[in-house]
């Protein structure tokens, strides 16, 4: 585990908590990423999502304005990673929801559908990276 | 226009705590998912970080009659566990795990322009698209 960095992911998760209070508190809306990318594409509520999403792209923009480290990964083939977007935009639309969605939102409000779902992409998260990365020999 | 400002800066607070914590690194995310492999334990602290905070808070926005800029709270009512919430999830970590990305992470990280993100995200809509058109929603 010598990757390992605790004060970071606290304190990111935190920022990424404390973002979802936000939305809630002030828009009165949960802070799904998959629902929320896709409303753009079905009005009447397209408007505030695509402000949202505008969001995380200008964290991104900022974030390497300020030199702050990108560790950008080399050489992963795109056709492995058109194929992990296929499923993840199905399946998060099938399910209903993603990391933040079911993960921080919904385990937030003690859903039980969402710990259902939380566990079930976990685990299938872990057996494809055991398939992909040590059976097949993608590198990533 | 406050709603959409609002909207705005949660997206980049959100952002911001996506690059921080270490989701935006797609290998970070696949050294917490490789179990067999050298395991990185971090992000199961940025889960859990994160639905501290809103384990904490949601009840007492909750509590209020409506929230400060919108006139309702949009809430999900479903409470069933059905075959295409389980189906769906299943789907979507078998993807998360090829590429290490989640829709948040991969759209923050859209702005780096890398080959890779653009691939992932542009295949994440066709995706979507594909779901809306095969379930006849609108």
């Amino acid at each position: 585990m010598h990757d390992f960095t605790p004060i970071p992911a606290l304190a990111g998760g935190a920022l990424i908590g404390l973002a979802s209070v936000w939305l809630l508190a002030a828009n009165g809306r949960i802070a799904g990423v998959s629902g929320i990318l896709h409303g753009i594409f079905s009005p009447p509520e397209a408007q505030w999502r695509a402000w949202f999403i505008s969001g995380l792209l200008l964290a991104g923009l900022a974030w390497q304005a300020a030199g702050a480290p990108v560790a950008l990964r080399e050489g992963f083939p795109p056709g492995w990673a058109a194929v992990a977007g296929l499923l993840v935009g199905f399946g998060t639309r099938m399910g209903g929801g993603c990391t933040s969605g079911h993960g921080v939102c919904g385990l937030g409000r003690l859903s039980a559908r969402s710990l259902v779902a939380v566990i079930t992409f976990m685990a299938s998260g872990m057996v494809s990276v055991f398939i992909v990365r040590h059976l097949l020999g993608v590198t990533s | 226009m406050s709603a959409l400002f609002s909207a705005l800066g949660a997206g980049f607070v959100f952002g911001i705590g996506l690059w921080v914590s270490g989701m935006a690194n797609p290998k970070k995310v696949l050294g917490f998912l490789d179990i067999t492999g050298d395991w990185d334990a971090s992000l199961m602290l940025v889960m859990g970080g994160a639905v501290a905070v809103t384990a904490i808070s949601f009840r007492f926005v909750l509590e209020r009659k409506k929230p400060f800029i919108e006139q309702t709270f949009e809430l999900p009512s479903r409470k069933d566990i059905d075959i295409p919430l389980v189906a769906g999830a299943a789907l979507f970590g078998i993807g998360w795990g090829i590429a290490g990305y989640c829709p948040g992470p991969a759209l923050t990280a859209l702005s780096t322009l890398s080959m890779e993100s653009v691939v992932f995200v542009s295949a994440m809509l066709v995706g979507g698209f594909a779901h809306r058109a095969l379930s006849g929603r609108k």
